[in-house]
């Protein structure tokens, strides 16, 4: 790594890792955090010293998403790991985990070699594959974990895809264990939310389209903590979108079940009511709910019934959006705009603070999945995130660097914004000013 | 593209106000009478160009458009999905740029997504009839069922009108409940629960579970299609079954307080959702529906292309 050292000066520093919270600097040399301390303690010898004044912004440790695809291989005109990995520096994220539904579908060493073959190309934020959970995400035959682990694989899921077998499921729980993974499972009962393409309730049936009900996401999330019971293994729920799943997940955690769970920043600030007018840019499953369940996964994240904040970040071509609402692709894009839509529906709203959306965005993903980063302690890799969190932005989708365009936040103003993003030390994303 | 008092386009009726509503209802009384004719034609949509975009298979509707539009001496074109470009994977965006760049006037469009009517109307400029769209609205139909119901009552306000059937299927069902709400008639609908949204109640329409309980109560039934398709994707367990708990018959129909008027919005099943004597009984309204399908069409085109309300009775007569 380069010698070059960055310092970062007269930021305010948050690292739930150390409960550290105070105005300072950071020094950043070979790829490592190489000092912290109070504003102009920070000291360094010799010269090719770049400073990087970062008054009245905050410095976290770089934000992991636990929960993108990147369409890399099989979609490259939607999303390549390059652009992903691009607009994932460009959002504060240092590392992203890549699900395995591509195609061909990331279940085998080989595979998951590619990726990180691309990201090292890529040369922006770290890109981690997830391996499928079974052979062409299928269902049937259980992924070689081991071999796809060693190649660089951080946990295995299906995702895109309920794993239907509950006997498949148990066997992976309890298979992962050997490597230390978790296992990610995206939740839905796949009879109860055949065809269905938005929230079951009140719009579904004003607007004529066919529902998906809370209860296929709860009977799956109970049916996988009761497994992660019976076998011991680490499951984690991604994407939660009812009131019901948390309660489920609280209930998991009392009894001590290892059980980890992700919401993604739109199941935190909008309801099923962003459909009205069948607005395909508010389409994905799980589908956007009540406002009853946006308020219960607030406070999830609040008193850490909810682990982690992930993106599901989701890019599709803008023409395949450009259609009727039933027949329109399922997701959005969402490493450009978490950070402001967590900050505008989290923080700015009083229902979480800084220091705790920094635990839920980096801090923890890092923890639960074992990745690098996550904390600004003196030897940690500086995978360093430095934000505005006031200033006040109006989402315009054709200035993303991913290559999607589909958000239902634009033209809507947030606040708070990425001003730099440094991973390894090097400075992979500046904001333009 | 003109504005009128309906706005630009006809997409369903919750959107409309009652006033809207009657607008549309009175304006049809005086085009009932041209179809009465020898000469079944005015001149009042003369040298307008409209196309008939029926992406699923339909006869009543397509055809009673296209009387209406006739009799309004309109240029009309029909495209059905199949043999068209569509059935070449054209998508519907590309349709609409396409039907926009021939600079027409009106588009019907009848299509099996929910919400394609709007899609299509956001996107092109000319007005926009929604033909059916889904599960979602059929604003015409429910249209004439609404005049029906008032020739033969003389008013909506206060009526009784249960909807029987696959109201969570039904297009015809949801119009119906809110054109017949925002003119003041006391709702309800009737079916196996299986076949209701399970948020009916946000609807505002009280639920019978029990046929006979809603012929107890009911001034009119408007008994929809079931389709086989429902049986098949395991709704219900047979059309038997179906026949003999929730069918309307000559017997159960015997047993209410009074006459009570029966609808259909066809096709009909006979034997399954309802029984032939009382499809042919002296109660049903079945035919006068569909003749009054014809003057609500006309007046929609009529209004939707501007055509002002005091105006239709003489413009009938010709006169612009």
């Amino acid at each position: 790594m380069t010698g070059r050292a960055v310092l970062l000066r007269g930021g305010r520093l948050i690292d739930p890792s150390q409960r550290l919270d105070e105005t300072g600097d950071l020094l950043i040399e070979n790829g490592t955090i190489a000092g912290i301390g109070r504003v102009g303690e920070v000291r360094r010898d010799g010269d090719a010293l770049e400073t990087i004044d970062c008054a009245g912004r905050v410095i976290s440790p770089g934000f992991i998403d636990v929960h993108c695809h990147l369409r890399e291989p099989g979609r490259e005109e939607v999303e390549t790991i390059a652009t992903g990995a691009r607009a994932a520096a460009a959002g504060g994220f240092t590392a992203v985990c890549a699900m395995p539904n591509t195609d061909p579908v990331t279940d085998n060493q080989a595979a998951v070699g590619f990726i990180i073959s691309q990201a090292r190309k890529a040369n922006a934020s770290r890109v981690y594959p997830i391996g499928a959970i079974s052979i062409g995400e299928m269902g049937e035959t259980l992924a070689e974990f081991g071999e796809m682990v060693a190649a660089g694989a951080v946990a295995v899921s299906d995702d895109g895809k309920p794993v239907a077998s509950a006997q498949l499921m148990r066997t992976a729980l309890e298979y992962a264990r050997t490597f230390g993974i978790p296992v990610a499972d995206h939740c839905e009962e796949p009879t109860l939310a055949r065809d269905g393409v938005m929230n079951e309730g009140i719009i579904s049936a004003r607007l004529g389209l066919r529902g998906i009900p809370a209860e296929a996401e709860e009977i799956m999330a109970i049916r996988d903590i009761l497994l992660a019971r019976r076998t011991g293994g680490h499951i984690h729920l991604c994407h939660m979108s009812t009131k019901g799943s948390v309660e489920l997940i609280r209930w998991g955690k009392e009894r001590g079940i290892n059980v980890t769970a992700e919401v993604c920043p739109h199941h935190l600030s909008l309801t099923e009511d962003a459909v009205e007018g069948y607005d395909t840019n508010a389409k994905m499953n799980p589908p956007l709910r009540t406002a009853e369940d946006v308020a219960a996964l607030q406070q999830g994240v609040k008193d850490g019934t909810i682990d982690v904040i992930a993106t599901d970040h989701a890019p599709h071509h803008y023409d395949e959006k450009e259609r009727e609402f039933a027949d329109a692709p399922n997701g959005i894009v969402g490493l450009e705009t978490a950070l402001a839509v967590n900050l505008t529906w989290l923080v700015k709203s009083g229902i979480v603070d800084l220091p705790l959306l920094v635990e839920r965005m980096s801090c923890a993903p890092a923890r639960l999945f074992r990745l690098p980063g996550g904390s600004l302690q003196r030897g940690a890799a500086a995978d360093v995130t430095v934000f505005d969190p006031e200033v006040e932005w109006t989402v315009d989708a054709s200035s993303f660097r991913s290559k999607g365009r589909n958000t239902p936040y634009a033209g809507m103003t947030l606040r708070g914004l990425v001003e730099c993003t440094l991973v390894d030390g090097r400075v992979v994303y500046r904001r333009d000013r | 593209m003109s504005v009128g008092p309906l706005g630009k386009d006809l997409l369903g009726l919750e959107p409309l106000s009652a006033d809207q509503i009657r607008l549309i209802l009175d304006t049809a009384e005086p085009f009932k009478e041209i179809s009465e004719r020898t000469i079944k034609k005015v001149p009042t949509l003369r040298g307008k160009t409209i196309v008939n975009l029926f992406f699923e298979a339909s006869t009543r509707t397509r055809v009673s458009f296209e009387f209406a539009q006739k009799r309004l001496s309109a240029d009309t074109v029909n495209v059905a999905a199949s043999g068209s470009s569509v059935s070449k994977g054209e998508t519907l965006v590309d349709t609409a740029r396409n039907l926009e760049a021939m600079r027409i006037d009106m588009v019907v469009i009848r299509h099996g997504a929910s919400g394609a009517a709007q899609f299509l109307a956001e996107r092109i400029e000319s007005n926009v009839i929604n033909a059916g769209d889904g599960t979602h609205e059929h604003p015409t139909q429910g249209l004439l069922d609404m005049l029906t119901l008032r020739d033969h009552f003389g008013k909506i306000e206060g009526l009784k009108v249960c909807i029987c059937g696959d109201v969570l299927h039904s297009r015809v069902a949801r119009s119906n409940i809110w054109g017949l709400k925002k003119l003041g008639a006391d709702v309800a609908v009737c079916g196996p629960r299986s076949l209701l949204p399970n948020a009916i109640d946000a609807f505002g329409v009280t639920v019978f579970d029990r046929i006979e309980d809603a012929i107890q109560w009911a001034d009119a039934l408007n008994v929809l299609r079931l389709q086989l398709e429902r049986m098949q994707r395991g709704y219900i367990p047979s059309l038997r079954e179906y026949n003999r708990v929730f069918g309307v018959s000559r017997e159960r129909l015997a047993r209410a307080p009074r006459d009570v008027l029966i609808l259909h919005p066809g096709p009909m099943n006979r034997g399954v959702e309802i029984d032939s004597d009382v499809a042919d009984g002296p109660q049903s309204v079945i035919l006068n529906q569909v003749t009054n399908g014809v003057a609500v069409r006309m007046a929609v085109l009529y209004l939707l292309s501007g055509g002002r309300p005091e105006l239709a009775e003489a413009a009938k007569g010709g006169q612009r």
